[in-house]
């Protein structure tokens, strides 16, 4: 199949970007989104001009590295279907079609290079207490500790954010709370994440703010777009915990 | 902002229900308003655990730190919020997002410059836009809707009103951690439609019974 491409091209962090267009022949519809733009990158390196900048690694959906915005959607998955860049494939697109593809759009994620945004900011929500404290030694026997069977599976679900960014990308106010909601309900479900649950909420939301994320407004296009599926239930899962530590001691 | 929004909808279903008293009759309404104040011969509304005259002016303190609070949250998130998220997208689709939802910042501004007219019209300076007399607050209500722009200019902006309560009815709950599975949030969404619609019909039925002379 044939592509008109419209892609945005910035060269670097500081320079002004513009969505450039290419015609793209060849296209085969068992391809995935990432080896379509492949094949582009391989025409352009023929034609001896800079290849377009992307992220990816997986190419299986498990990563969270890979991630544009298609025809205006975060993954640019069809209506109904929940799936990341790399898991998309061009049988979702007609022959002849149009394909606008634009990185993440958000004060947080800033662009490095054309598609690619820079998503560090995450990690230092992951770091400021997206984690459990404990002394590692032998693995401890699977039945030692009991979890109950519906937070486990909640955790679980919310386990499942591979912490891409698509939800931020689509959020009208650039907020993360989608994500940071995800990571705090993952471990307040889990006995193992009950000595620092209300420490946690505080400092992760806390970075959050700090690295320019949006406030949320409840409006829904975060979890509308997660390949993962991850509710907005999750956010009120967050802010039942953050209400609670406002009255512990814990955290600062 | 979830807790002062939800304190100026409490107060909106008061004052629609309140307003009703226009069908009783012109004593009634009357009677309504100066128990609210404390005038009438049995000291009013609370009297005698406060002394007479005293609640409107406690509950006036109190809502108006509502708003001004609820002002005030919106104004410092929304700073916030608008100094560092994205440029815009060339291509942009909607999945999840309605127009209420999409509007609050404007439309939480153009209701502020309603309350501000309201007030002036009815309280501060009663009769000063339309004319009426403040010893007989039906005459303020009888005055302003008698004329057509006046009750269209009520219905216009009760329906930025009821958009606004629309979302953040739903916003406020789901902040206060009442999301908390994907039933809650149908019944948190069809409930906040209720709301929205029995103010807007509450409050217009009124307006719309002066203006056309039934009932009234
Ligand atoms: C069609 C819609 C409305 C009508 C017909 C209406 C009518 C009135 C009237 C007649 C009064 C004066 C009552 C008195 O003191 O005797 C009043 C007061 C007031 N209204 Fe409304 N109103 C409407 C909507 C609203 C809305 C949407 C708000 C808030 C956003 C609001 C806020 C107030 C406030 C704060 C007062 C003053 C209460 C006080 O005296 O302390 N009203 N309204
Ligand atoms: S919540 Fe969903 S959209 Fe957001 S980072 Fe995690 S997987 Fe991606
Ligand atoms: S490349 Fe790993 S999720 Fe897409």
């Amino acid at each position: 199949m044939k592509l008109k491409l419209r892609i945005w091209r910035q060269a670097g962090p500081e320079v002004a970007g513009r969505m450039v267009e290419y015609d793209l022949d060849g296209v085969s519809e068992d391809m995935s989104f990432l080896e379509m733009l492949d094949l582009l990158n391989e025409n352009l390196t023929n034609r001896n001009e800079e290849p377009v900048a992307f992220d990816h690694d997986c190419r299986e959906g498990i990563c969270g590295m890979c991630g544009v915005v298609i025809n205006g959607v975060a993954h640019g998955a069809p209506e109904g279907v929940r799936t990341t860049t790399c898991q998309l494939h061009m049988r979702s697109f007609a022959d002849g079609a149009t394909v606008d593809i634009e990185p993440w759009r958000a004060g947080a994620f800033p662009v490095i290079k054309d598609l690619a945004v820079d998503r560090t900011s995450f990690d230092r929500i992951i770091q400021a207490g997206g984690f459990i404290s404990s002394n590692t030694g032998s693995a401890p026997d699977a039945h030692a500790t009991p979890a109950p069977k519906r937070e486990a599976d909640e955790a679980f679900d919310n386990a499942t954010c591979i912490g891409c960014g698509a939800c931020v990308a689509a959020c009208p106010n650039s907020s993360a709370m989608l994500f940071t909601a995800a990571k705090i309900t993952h471990l307040a479900m889990l006995p193992q994440g009950q000595p620092e649950r209300y420490r946690r909420v505080k400092s992760m939301v806390a970075q959050h703010d700090e690295e320019g994320f949006g406030n949320c407004t409840n409006i829904g296009e975060c979890a509308a777009v997660c390949p993962k599926g991850i509710p907005l239930e999750s956010i009120s899962k967050l802010n039942r915990d953050l209400i609670a530590a406002m009255f512990k001691a814990d955290g600062k | 902002m979830a807790v002062t929004g939800l304190i100026m909808i409490a107060f909106l279903l008061m004052h629609m229900y309140g307003n009703l008293k226009m069908f009783l009759g012109p004593e009634a309404f009357d009677h309504y308003a100066h128990w609210l104040k404390g005038t009438t011969e049995d000291g009013g509304i609370l009297y005698p655990i406060l002394p007479a005259g005293w609640f409107i002016w406690i509950f006036r303190f109190a809502l108006v730190l509502s708003v001004i609070l609820h002002i005030w949250a919106a104004a410092s998130l929304s700073a916030g919020t608008l100094k560092n998220r994205g440029d815009k997208y060339v291509t942009s689709r909607k999945k999840a997002q309605t127009y209420s939802s999409r509007t609050m910042r404007w439309g939480g501004i153009i209701i502020a410059a309603f309350l501000i007219f309201h007030l002036i019209q009815f309280t501060i300076v009663p009769g000063s836009v339309s004319g009426g007399d403040a010893d007989e607050p039906h005459t303020l209500v009888l005055a302003a809707f008698s004329l057509w722009w006046m009750v269209l200019l009520y219905a216009v902006c009760m329906v930025l009103i009821c958009m606004h309560i629309r979302h953040g009815f739903w916003s406020a709950f789901v902040t206060l951690g009442g999301n908390t599975s994907g039933r809650s949030a149908r019944i948190l969404n069809v409930l906040a439609i209720i709301v929205a619609v029995v103010l807007f019909v509450g409050f217009m039925i009124m307006p719309l019974a002066v203006l056309f002379g039934v009932g009234i």
